[in-house]
């Protein structure tokens, strides 16, 4: 789950990582007021998305005046920020963070991920800072500084220390530096972090360090123990299909193709929406059921599916472990009456209570395609949905 | 032969009183896995499906020399289970559970650290459908009767898809020395290299099918290992060709967040390596086999 700047800062001060004033605004008025409020001559109007790369897509506006505010304000509440990390449609700006501005003696990148490879939480940081890591490590790999930590003690002083020599900041600061390393791991480790980005931070012509920016993940499968996370999540930054799924705990993800899918197992799933691609096709969704799915998920996940416009052939593919094929079968035959189903359906089961889960089928008098294996399935969905 | 486990090892199932522990301990039984014991916390001294039951993975190793663990937790205490397992002396653990957190599992794989090399525990998953050796034994939710017994090594990271290719495979005569499924999630007990090693020492297992997926590091590490270091041909279908970047393909990690980590890049890079790539999920069965009759 990602969260907003805003959101972020809040959390950093709370682990001694120094940030900006700054207030949110949720309309003009109160943005115009939130720069008076913060006595300041310079501001910046930052738009509230869960998505990077914003200054360069124009969501971040430096200001000196109410005028400029009430005009950078009016220009983006409302509208929809695309970046490169958001796709075409973009991101629904709802939330301004007007934040103070400070004097920069430099920018530093600094970031703490999850490394797949080590299985450790590394801190990779650039004195370079400014550019996205991505640039930094086409460009100019030998920049970026990797500080591995072991889960088992930690973040140690001497790591502190070593990367904050590493990144040339001056001695005055070492203390600041390592107090704010070790701020943010303890927030990654204690919150249940996926990522932590700070880019920039800045070097501050006063000698402090300041969190410029603040970009955070939780790891899904850890919200249960931080109910106070799960508040910050904001459904405006996400796609209404994948909320709604996410209402019924369905793993649903909208692609711009018109072969909708439901299958069970991620694995499967992507592999039937490469098969259709294989055939000719585009899929419209990733939407995993899961194991054990009854009836009445099916249903739901069949209403789902339905509920993009685009989709002109539905595919449901089901390899049943613990699922049952008779369930499956048996949500369908029950959904199908009520929804006007006015697309072709093509089905493929398999595995447990095959036989049962076909014949609930064919004794329906539904008018669903039937297909015996993948291949067959995703053929019979391709040239479908191109009638 | 086979890899991980076989008829006469000796397993527990951990969580073998709750409802998800008790099915799937009476299909393991069912299939003629020898399952000698099962652990609940505060059921200790009573008896489950024939089997005694235990209050700690210690005294189930302790008094029936278990050798081989299934953990049945739920996601917020499964880590501890699996650490219980691997400080009570067991040498191979299966995680089935889908959604421990990511930060839980880094401790686990520190914990296992601690053991000598000889004493350590191997853990696949979580996040997976476990393991099969067909004909002999299975720890794990897998539909039994789709595996036959043969000589193909299968490693994948996902339930159902390895079913698909099981019964592929089973559609063209070819049999499985031992299916194990390595998980979705992005910090894993075992890699794909990891299970690859196993397989290459294996003298009942002549090939190896990987089953990939986007995201993450071990698909290019297992090309590596494979390219200095396999004796034995290997056959590989990476999902997620059509994954978009950025985006959660329901598995925990799959997800293409890097350089070398979506399902094109995986394939050039295991093409590289020498090994061969079926080129859809349809044709997991007959590659197989036409690598089969040419190289063995």
């Amino acid at each position: 789950m990602d969260i907003h700047e805003y959101q972020a800062k809040e959390i950093l001060s709370n682990f001694n990582v120094q940030t900006l004033d700054g207030k949110l605004a949720l309309k003009t008025s109160e943005a115009v007021a939130a720069f008076n409020e913060l006595e300041t001559d310079v501001c910046v109007v930052k738009a509230q998305v869960h998505s990077g790369a914003r200054g360069k897509a124009g969501g971040i506006i430096i200001c000196k005046s109410d005028e400029e505010v009430r005009t950078a304000s009016e220009k983006l509440l409302g509208t929809y920020l695309k970046t490169i990390q958001t796709g075409e449609q973009g991101k629904l700006i709802e939330k301004l963070y007007i934040e103070s501005g400070c004097d920069i003696d430099r920018e530093i990148y600094l970031a703490y991920v999850m490394d797949r490879a080590k299985q450790r939480i590394v801190i990779v940081a650039s004195a370079e800072g400014g550019m996205s890591i991505e640039e930094l490590a086409a460009e100019k790999p030998e920049a970026i500084k990797k500080v591995e930590i072991d889960p088992a003690v930690g973040l140690t002083g001497f790591q502190a220390r070593e990367l904050s020599f590493a990144l040339d900041f001056p001695k005055e600061v070492l203390g600041k530096a390592v107090q704010l390393f070790m701020g943010c791991y303890k927030a990654m480790v204690e919150l249940d972090m996926n990522m932590l980005e700070i880019n920039p931070l800045v070097l501050t012509n006063d000698q402090n360090l300041v969190a410029l920016d603040a970009k955070m993940s939780f790891d899904d499968n850890a919200l249960f123990r931080h109910p106070e996370i799960n508040e910050l999540n904001d459904n405006s930054q996400k796609d209404k299909r994948e909320v709604a799924a996410s209402e019924h705990d369905l793993s649903y993800v909208g692609l711009d193709g018109d072969i909708g899918c439901m299958i069970n197992g991620a694995g499967l799933a992507m592999a039937t929406m490469d098969m259709i691609k294989y055939c000719g096709g585009e899929p419209a969704n990733f939407l995993d059921i899961g194991g054990g799915a009854s009836p009445e998920r099916v249903g739901k996940a069949f209403e789902l599916v339905l509920a993009d416009d685009n989709v002109k052939a539905m595919l449901v593919n089901v390899y049943a472990g613990i699922n049952r094929c008779d369930w499956i079968a048996e949500g369908l035959v029950k959904i199908i009456p009520t929804v006007d189903l006015k697309i072709p359906l093509i089905v493929r089961l398999s595995g447990t209570n095959v036989e049962e889960g076909l014949k609930i089928i064919k004794d329906s008098g539904l008018p669903i395609i039937l297909a015996d294996t993948l291949k067959d399935a995703a053929e019979k969905a391709v040239e479908a949905a191109k009638k | 032969m086979s890899v991980l486990l076989n008829k006469n090892t000796k397993v527990l199932v951990q969580g073998i009183t709750g409802r998800i522990g008790n099915f799937h301990a009476e299909e393991m039984i069912a299939y003629g896995t020898n399952v000698v014991a099962g652990v609940t916390p505060g059921k200790g001294g009573t008896k489950h499906l024939d089997r005694p039951v235990f209050n700690t993975v210690k005294e189930a190793v302790d008094a029936t020399g278990a050798e081989a663990t299934i953990v049945f937790v739920p996601a917020v205490a499964a880590a501890d289970g699996i650490m219980e397992a691997a400080d009570a002396g067991i040498k191979y653990a299966v995680s089935i559970t889908d959604g421990i957190p990511a930060h839980d599992m880094m401790r686990v794989k520190r914990y296992m650290l601690r053991y000598k090399k000889e004493e350590k525990m191997i853990l696949t998953g979580p996040n997976c459908a476990g393991t099969i050796t067909p004909g002999e034994a299975m720890i794990g939710i897998m539909p039994g009767h789709i595996y036959t017994s043969g000589d193909v090594g299968v490693i994948g990271r996902s339930g159902t898809l390895g079913y698909e290719a099981a019964s592929q495979m089973k559609a063209e005569g070819i049999g499985i020395s031992t299916s194990v499924g390595i998980g979705g999630d992005p910090i894993n007990g075992s890699s794909h290299k990891d299970i690859l090693e196993l397989f290459n020492e294996d003298e009942k297992t002549k090939a190896v099918m990987l089953i990939g997926e986007i995201g993450g590091p071990q698909e290019a590490e297992a090309a590596e290992y494979v390219k200095s270091n396999m004796k034995k041909p290997v056959v590989a279908y990476i999902a997620g060709l059509t994954a978009p970047k950025g985006r959660r393909m329901g598995h925990a990690g799959a997800i293409v967040s890097g350089k070398g980590e979506s399902a094109a890049e995986k394939v050039e890079m295991l093409k590289e390596a020498g090994i061969h790539i079926i080129p859809n999920p349809s044709e997991m069965g007959s590659k197989m086999k036409e690598v089969i009759e040419k190289h063995l």
